[in-house]
């Protein structure tokens, strides 16, 4: 008895699962970026916000749940998809000259594994016990502080911007070209895809370089 | 008439086991009016005449329709100018004292056969999986008992434009075969002979184009920068689309197909 | 041996219905037990492997190519003439039939040539059925248009590209009989004999072009759809591979060959620009509708820029000829005026060995009367071609074009069933000599392609194998081994001869040789010069050929030499046919036999016949056999465009 075709058998659903996990990236840091934005708002705005999400349990376990399948999911195709990519071209031409790629979708399969060594740095930096970067203590309920505390260090704000710089490219290609993958096309508003991608990688990017920058300048005030 | 001297830089493989190499060449004197393919010909005269093998490529109708020409020609399947195969690619596209690369598609599933010539079998395969509409000889109705919108066949003759000549593969920085895939799919599902057999049609089709190893599409977008017909990659998101639709909404199975 | 055509008799709208009763079956169960190869897969042969796949039969598909798609079917831009009258303009199968025949000089069989017209209607039916995606107009049904010269509009089309469409249509048809089993597949592998047990076609001899492997497929019939010859004179608009090798080695082996002499030159080709030209490529026919065909009136001018010569110092010499069809005469006239004009020394362009060889066609009044707009609607994807090849806008430029051989209407002769002299061979498509007699209309050699392939060959195969006993000759034969023996020493003697000349040289000179004496007009004198030289210079291909490389690996010079040899020997006959041949009609021009104003002269007392050479061992001395022609619906007339 033959094998019956899966959806994750072939490169198209493969590319599919990729894109379906990596949207609901795509709104987790949408949601993220927004969530942090508070920390304009000063720190009782800031915290309060921290210890809502941390008291909603199921709100906590779902997402957490739902992220850690879609990370997974979106390495793992990404790494099949990958290994499958190379055996397909065993000898590379000598010479080769790109006609209309993008910068972004090149750099896709370099900017994913390291955004994947940033969040881990990420999650690492902020979460108990927190790496003790800089002279802090990482407290489980003034976040604030330790947002404040860990950008007025200024390597560390430069790496989140480099990452934050890499994330925006990515998410880039990643934005339009999901649209493409999941056969969301029509002549009508193709041409409008780009700008969509581009406009919310751009304010992504901007939101999240926005924080550590305003920490480094001191328009983010530690808590008084 | 104006000529040109190039130095040619040549993949030279006398068969599939042999690793193969560039091998420098000189060609002199080409009149700027010919083709590609002819100032070849002029070098593999000459090669010949000292009693050297002449380089092998594949070429047939050489007015740009049969799909059999092709050659990465300084890092672009079918060189520089764009919608135009390498039969119909001309000398004054180039400069006296250019350098020309000239390589082969790079695929594992078109290996090399000797030179610049490669098997594209798999593109055979891959339209005997379904890439037709299961028509008997001799007992259909009437050609106008079906009208068929005038957008709907304008569109779907642009996906039947496909000459099969696999620059699409060769451009792809994943070796995929997405674009010549799609362009048969749209072809058929795109006219409504073609829908009874949609939902199979997109499922075998994908999964041969799997089977045969090709890579998958990122959407580089360079498949379309090659392909001398200009075909569209919308027409890959409909065969995502579709097959994406298939697979979650058709009532049987399918069984996943192999390499033959 | 008397040619029998085996035409049905009665009367002529009946005689295909007749004959498809009268035909013999075969029982569906007993059909796989046949053993049916194909040579060639274009409209006729593609067509035919995948109709009989269908019907069950174990059917070995073979061609030179690396897929069944490339066939040169593929190339043809205009389209496919039907008798649907879907354009309410009088159409008809009678009409469609009566044009062919006057179209063809009366020089077909006119039960076949009805045949075809019948059959129009059908391929148009299943292109569609298969999704072929022909040119419609708004309303959703199938546009048509005019083409050749036609008075109605019965040509189908997809853009510039319906011969693609329809052998995309033939292909992917295969490709599902591949799949299911009762079609393999041989790309790559070349036809180099025909293997004949006591006078009955039972199988090939191949070279696998990838390996060099020698190798014989016995078989229950042999269908031969292996295109025409036009690249005899080396540079035409055929395929750079199209070749003549297994007509040729067929005709060796029994096959007569007909009518070699007509041989059609298509007038709107892009002009030779230089000694390294490899092919020649055509513009569509569609061009003359608006575009104006013109030289100058005065040598001096040939070398201007054709924009400083004011129009009283041009000669639109269709227009002054023919005023009543001016520049939409007929392919052949319009050939041989373009040449008389360069022949005078009013060609155009740049010199090639020593002559201006091309005419203007300019579309200044076309753009002045339509704009630029509608002009590049109509002509735009060609006039980009034409830029792409020559370096100028016709736009800005008149186009330059030139005659150039195009299509063979002669092949090997065949009867009603299309099975030629050979019983069990079978020949379908533009290999075949029978029905466009000696000129063929513009959209119909798709059309016969197709009606060969799906709706011809499948019954009348079917007619000749019920007759057969399956399976009657095995791979170990004598014959079998013995003509496999004779390919592989040839192959090895054509690497052995160690001389200094590539073929492509030997053909250069060859193809030169017969287009001057035996191209768009030709002249006893001429012939009988050629007739000389031929054999001198295949001596001479034997003596001084030079083929690199082994025999056991793939080996384009192998290939080509292979092919040269036979052009040389069908040149020959081709010059000898047209010696023959004491008149002029169609594609076939004998300066002998002219009008006062330069017209061509039939002579139907005399060569109202089809002229089926046979082979007699020695390429100079072939013998002739004669089939009358008849005509009882369209009776003779002479064609007159003025």
């Amino acid at each position: 008895m033959q094998k019956a075709l899966t959806l994750a058998d072939s490169t198209v659903g493969k590319k599919a699962l990729l894109a379906v996990s990596g949207l609901v990236l795509f709104g987790f840091v949408l949601g993220h970026m927004v969530g942090n934005l508070q920390v304009f708002l000063g720190p009782e705005v800031f915290n309060g916000y921290a210890a809502t999400l941390k008291g909603n349990l199921p709100l906590l376990w779902g997402t957490r749940i739902v992220l850690s399948v879609s990370v997974v999911t979106h390495i793992v195709m990404a790494v099949q998809l990958m290994g499958r990519s190379s055996k397909a071209r065993p000898v590379g031409y000598r010479k080769k000259d790109n006609a209309v790629t993008s910068y972004a979708a090149i750099t896709m399969k370099l900017s994913g594994p390291l955004l994947f060594f940033y969040i881990a740095f990420h999650i690492a930096h902020f979460t108990a016990p927190g790496l003790a970067l800089g002279n802090y203590e990482h407290s489980t309920t003034d976040v604030y502080a330790n947002f404040v505390s860990a950008f007025t260090i200024p390597w560390v704000t430069a790496l989140y911007v480099i990452a934050q710089l890499l994330l925006g490219l990515h998410l880039y290609h990643g934005a339009w070209s999901l649209f493409q993958t999941l056969g969301l096309s029509h002549p009508r508003y193709d041409g409008k895809k780009r700008l969509v991608a581009q406009v919310f990688a751009l304010l992504i990017m901007a939101g999240n370089v926005a924080m550590p920058i305003a920490v480094l300048v001191g328009v983010i005030p530690p808590a008084g | 008439m104006s000529t040109i001297n190039l130095t040619l830089h040549v993949w030279r493989q006398s068969g599939p086991n042999d690793p193969g190499g560039f091998k420098d060449y000189q060609a002199k004197g080409i009149s700027t009016h010919a083709s590609f393919l002819e100032m070849l010909d002029v070098v593999n005269e000459e090669l010949a005449a000292r009693g050297e093998e002449p380089i092998a490529f594949d070429h047939d109708c050489r007015e740009g329709i049969c799909g059999m020409c092709g050659m990465v020609v300084n890092g672009r399947p079918h060189g520089p100018q764009v919608e135009t195969t390498t039969c119909q690619l001309h000398m004054r596209q180039f400069k006296d004292g250019d350098e020309v690369w000239i390589e082969p598609w790079r695929a594992r599933s078109f290996p090399v056969i000797k030179d610049l010539v490669v098997d594209r079998s798999a593109f055979d395969r891959i339209i005997a999986a379904g890439g037709y509409i299961s028509a008997r000889t001799g007992s259909p109705r009437d050609a106008n008992e079906i009208p068929i919108p005038k957008e709907a066949s304008d569109l779907a003759f642009e996906a039947a434009a496909c000459i099969g000549c696999g620059a699409c593969v060769a451009a792809c920085p994943n070796a995929s075969a997405a674009l010549f895939t799609a362009a048969k799919l749209a072809h058929l599902s795109l006219l409504p002979q073609g829908e009874p057999e949609q939902q199979d049609r997109v499922r075998k089709m994908v999964s041969q184009m799997d089977a045969e190893g090709f890579g998958h599409c990122t959407n580089h977008f360079e498949c379309m920068a090659a392909c001398p017909k200009g075909i569209s990659v919308d027409y890959i998101a409909k065969m995502n689309r579709d097959f994406l639709k298939a697979m979650i909404t058709a009532r049987t199975d399918l069984p996943k197909r192999e390499k033959q | 041996m008397e040619l029998r055509s085996n035409e049905p008799t009665g009367p002529i709208e009946a005689r295909w219905d007749k004959h498809r009763f009268d035909m013999k079956l075969v029982n569906p169960a007993n059909r796989r037990k046949y053993q049916v190869i194909v040579v060639g897969t274009g409209l006729a042969g593609g067509a035919a492997a995948a109709a009989l796949g269908e019907q069950g039969y174990h059917v070995k598909a073979f061609c030179y190519q690396d897929s069944p798609r490339r066939a040169h079917s593929i190339a043809a831009q205009g389209g496919i003439n039907a008798a649907k009258n879907y354009q309410n303009d009088g159409d008809s199968v009678f009409r469609l039939f009566y044009d062919t025949v006057k179209g063809g000089d009366f020089r077909a069989r006119e039960s076949n040539v009805y045949r075809l017209a019948q059959v129009s209607v059908n391929i148009i039916d299943q292109c569609v059925a298969q999704g072929v995606p022909f040119a419609r107009e708004y309303s959703g049904l199938l546009a048509n248009r005019s083409f050749g010269g036609a008075q109605v509009s019965r040509t189908f089309y997809a853009r510039g590209q319906t011969g693609q469409q329809l052998l995309l249509g033939a292909y992917q048809a295969l490709e599902r009989q591949i799949d299911a089993g009762t079609v393999k597949m041989f790309p790559r592998t070349e036809m180099l004999d025909l293997i004949v047990v006591d006078g009955v076609a039972r199988g090939i001899v191949t070279r696998d072009m990838v390996t060099g492997k020698v190798q014989a497929h016995v078989a229950d019939v042999v269908l031969l759809a292996t295109g025409g010859y036009g690249n005899v004179f080396f540079l035409s608009t055929n395929a750079k591979g199209c070749n003549v090798t297994a007509s040729w080695r067929a005709h060796r082996r029994g096959a007569f060959f007909a009518n070699p002499c007509y041989t059609q030159i298509h007038p709107t080709c892009i002009p030779v620009s230089g000694a390294f030209q490899s092919k020649l490529t055509l513009m569509s026919e569609s061009l003359r509708n608006d575009g104006r065909v013109w030289v100058p009136k005065r040598q001096e001018d040939c070398g201007k820029d054709p924009a400083q010569i004011p129009e009283s110092e041009r000669d639109y010499y269709l227009e002054r000829i023919y005023p009543s069809f001016g520049n939409l005469v007929p392919r052949d006239i319009a050939s041989r005026r373009a040449k008389n004009m360069c022949d005078q020394g009013m060609g155009v362009g740049p010199v090639v060995d020593g002559a201006r060889r091309g005419v203007y066609l300019d579309f200044r009044d076309a753009i002045q009367r339509l704009g630029h707009k509608a002009v590049s609607e109509r002509y735009g994807n060609l006039f980009d071609m034409y830029e792409r090849i020559t370096g100028e806008s016709p736009y800005t430029h008149p186009m330059r074009i030139y005659p150039a051989s195009h299509y063979t209407m002669g092949g090997l002769w065949v009867d009603y069933n299309l099975m030629s002299t050979i019983p069990g061979l079978f020949v379908g498509g533009e290999a075949n000599f029978s029905d466009h007699g000696a000129n063929r209309l513009g959209a119909s050699a798709l059309m016969q392609g197709l009606a060969d392939g799906y709706f011809v060959l499948p019954y009348t195969v079917g007619n000749y194998l019920a007759q057969v006993k399956p399976g009657a000759v095995a791979e170990d034969h004598p014959e079998v081994k013995r003509v496999v023996a004779e390919v592989e020493e040839r192959v090895s003697r054509l690497l052995s001869i160690g001389g200094t000349r590539s073929p492509d040289s030997f053909h250069r000179e060859l193809g030169q040789l017969i287009w001057d004496k035996c191209g768009m007009s030709r002249t006893a004198e001429g012939l009988t010069e050629a007739l000389q030289k031929i054999p001198e210079l295949r001596e001479q291909f034997w003596s001084d050929l030079r083929v690199t490389g082994g025999g056991e690996e793939l080996n384009q010079t192998l290939e080509k030499a292979g092919r040269v040899a036979d052009f040389f020997e069908l040149a020959e006959l081709l010059c000898r046919d047209a010696l023959t041949r004491e008149e002029s009609c169609g594609g076939h021009f004998r300066e002998e036999f002219a009008t006062e104003e330069g017209e061509a002269k039939r002579d139907d007392e005399h060569f109202q016949h089809v002229a089926a050479w046979q082979w007699s061992g020695d390429p100079s001395k072939p013998n002739l056999h004669q089939e009358a022609l008849s005509f009882e619906y369209v009776k003779p007339s002479a064609r007159s465009y003025k």
